[in-house]
């Protein structure tokens, strides 16, 4: 349940929701870390919830001494009213046998908050690519019905790929064909909940392998940005091997790949 | 995909756990009634339930509903619950209050309705001069399906989804449906040093130390350093932290990182510096008879075992 941080529920209507699915190389996860991060966006609230695996840390986008001894939890959602954008951050795993029951929480939630559209930043499994995948871009994008309206145009305009269908079942050579992301963590149920529901829905997916998945984020949100615009290109960037865009890594990607190495190793 | 050494083409595990939510997919659409059954059948024998051992009688409402407080003390694995025991539970007289029966795969044992003392994993007391303060010992392994189990108890028992129909919640069971705002949490635990993460070598840091995260409501000034970013925490502690930070209680959790998780006299004091908090200090009277008692904990506990006698 969404619990806000100060007295009253704040109000969302109207704003898109973007939000992680845990997937293969944490790729939505870190995402969304990048564009609360850049946009300085402020906690309004947790989703409380006895589906994710509990955990707590000190402020993960700390920028001061002030500002770093917020307690932070497993999932809490933040807001840049400027832009009528709410974030849905995602820091730990489902337990078992529950992440069909937070997406009904979720959708849940979504509904009666009247948000504009949910956007899901995912992932899949890059060995799973087929020869024709494999030769085009990593990018791709699936919209639920009561979407397809109102983006498909701009959409259609940005080249951008939908997500392909393929067999349900592999080993049948008459199987039906259905949209399948493996690796993507809960992203199916969301879709098919979403599509079934009439929930506006973007799903935006990177094909990617786990590894130092940074680079697959960053790419991940410039893909959302060529649609959403949330923010505008650095104009003054002398480095060309430099994104365009001025995305900020938050505090709390230092020591991603563990702690500093023992002096006696070498 | 990855391949392995000898030329094997294994599955490469997901640091997102997305493999198990795939299985869990397979096995619903293959699940038989009898798979169901056993299924219900675990998580009925997972159930968290609070206990009276005194009259053998299950609590029916929350632990902090049938004994509210104002401040709660827990400790969470055996150095913390050693630390409790010798310099806290040393004076005053402790009443047991409840004690928590759950069963896990990390849990040695099987009868759990007739705990020892010695076996006893998860105790409630409250101090018998002053009632409104409550403390837990819990020596057990609480596992991620029964933490939340813990702290809370459903708002109508009647009206279980089909998921959690058979399970009264540990979170649920200590703090119930009503978040209290007036009591104010410590909590104590250990985590082994491997897992915190700085940039120099984790081998060059002098183990044991202790370091702290706090809730927005906690006011007073923490015993010892805040848990600096980008560690976290997680298992029961914070479940508990979670719980308190949402609702806007106020609690603080200390936490002692150790290279000897097993019972260590070092690592219990460690501790030390949590009895100037305004929690403890006044539950805290003879430290020198504390350290006394806590010698002999660990002498029972190194001659129970020593595999020569």
């Amino acid at each position: 349940m969404f619990v806000p941080c100060g007295d009253s529920v704040p109000d969302l209507s109207g704003c898109t929701l973007l939000m992680p699915a845990v997937s293969v190389g944490n790729v939505g996860q870190l995402a969304i870390d990048l564009i609360i991060s850049t946009l300085n966006m402020c906690k309004i609230g947790y989703f409380y919830t006895d589906c994710l695996v509990p955990m707590v840390g000190n402020n993960p986008y700390a920028t001061a001494e002030e500002n770093s001894t917020e307690l932070s939890i497993n999932a809490e959602v933040y807001a840049s009213p400027s832009k009528k954008l709410v974030a849905l951050q995602l820091r730990s795993i489902f337990i078992k046998y529950k992440s069909k029951s937070f997406c009904e929480k979720l959708l849940s939630w979504v509904k009666s908050s009247n948000c504009a559209k949910v956007v899901v930043l995912s992932s899949s499994h890059s060995y799973h690519r087929n020869d024709l995948q494999l030769r085009s871009t990593p990018f791709r994008y699936l919209l639920t019905p009561s979407m397809q309206k109102s983006v498909q145009n701009k959409i259609q305009s940005l080249n951008w790929e939908e997500m392909e269908k393929s067999p349900c079942i592999p080993e049948i050579d008459d199987s039906e064909f259905c949209v399948c992301i493996p690796g993507g963590g809960i992203t199916k149920t969301l879709y098919d909940e979403g599509c079934s529901k009439e929930i506006p829905m973007v799903i935006l997916l990177k094909f990617v392998s786990e590894g130092d998945n940074i680079p697959d984020a960053l790419g991940l949100v410039e893909y959302l940005n060529e649609w959403l615009q949330i923010i505008k290109p650095c104009l003054q960037c002398d480095d060309p091997s430099a994104s365009a865009l001025p995305w900020k890594m938050p505090s709390s990607w230092r020591l991603l790949f563990g702690s500093g190495l023992p002096p006696a190793l070498f | 995909m990855a391949a392995t050494f000898f030329g094997e083409v294994v599955r490469a595990p997901c640091r997102a756990g997305t493999e198990d939510e795939e299985e869990e997919e397979e096995e619903g659409r293959r699940e038989t009634p009898e798979d169901g059954e056993v299924r219900q059948q675990l998580a009925r024998k997972r159930e968290v339930r609070l206990l009276r051992r005194q009259t053998k009688t299950t609590l029916e409402v929350s632990l902090l509903e049938k004994y509210p407080c104002s401040k709660f003390i827990i400790a969470i694995g055996n150095n913390a619950v050693a630390f409790l025991s010798s310099f806290i539970m040393n004076s005053g007289v402790w009443e047991e209050v409840g004690c928590a029966k759950l069963w896990n795969e990390w849990c040695r044992t099987v009868d759990t309705t007739h705990l020892s003392p010695t076996e006893a994993f998860c105790v409630f007391y409250h101090l018998k001069s002053n009632p409104l303060v409550v403390l837990c010992q819990c020596s057990c392994y609480v596992a991620e399906d029964q933490q939340y189990q813990w702290l809370e108890k459903p708002h109508n028992p009647g009206n279980h989804t089909q998921s959690n129909s058979c399970q009264v919640f540990w979170l649920q069971m200590v703090f119930g449906s009503c978040p209290r705002k007036n009591v104010q949490v410590t909590i104590l635990t250990c985590r082994h040093v491997t897992d915190y993460k700085t940039s120099e070598s984790t081998s060059s840091l002098h183990t044991p130390f202790l370091k702290a995260l706090k809730t927005q409501n906690f006011r007073e000034p923490p015993c010892c350093s805040l848990l600096e970013q980008p560690n976290i925490v997680h298992d029961l502690p914070a479940a508990v932290l979670s719980y308190c930070q949402v609702w806007k209680i106020s609690a603080i959790l200390y936490l002692c990182y150790t290279d000897v998780m097993k019972l260590d006299l070092i690592t219990v004091e460690a501790f030390k510096p949590v009895l100037s908090s305004r929690s403890l200090k006044s539950l805290v009277k003879n430290i020198p008879q504390s350290t006394e008692i806590l010698k002999k904990l660990m002498t029972t506990n190194e001659i129970q075992s020593n595999i020569y006698t």
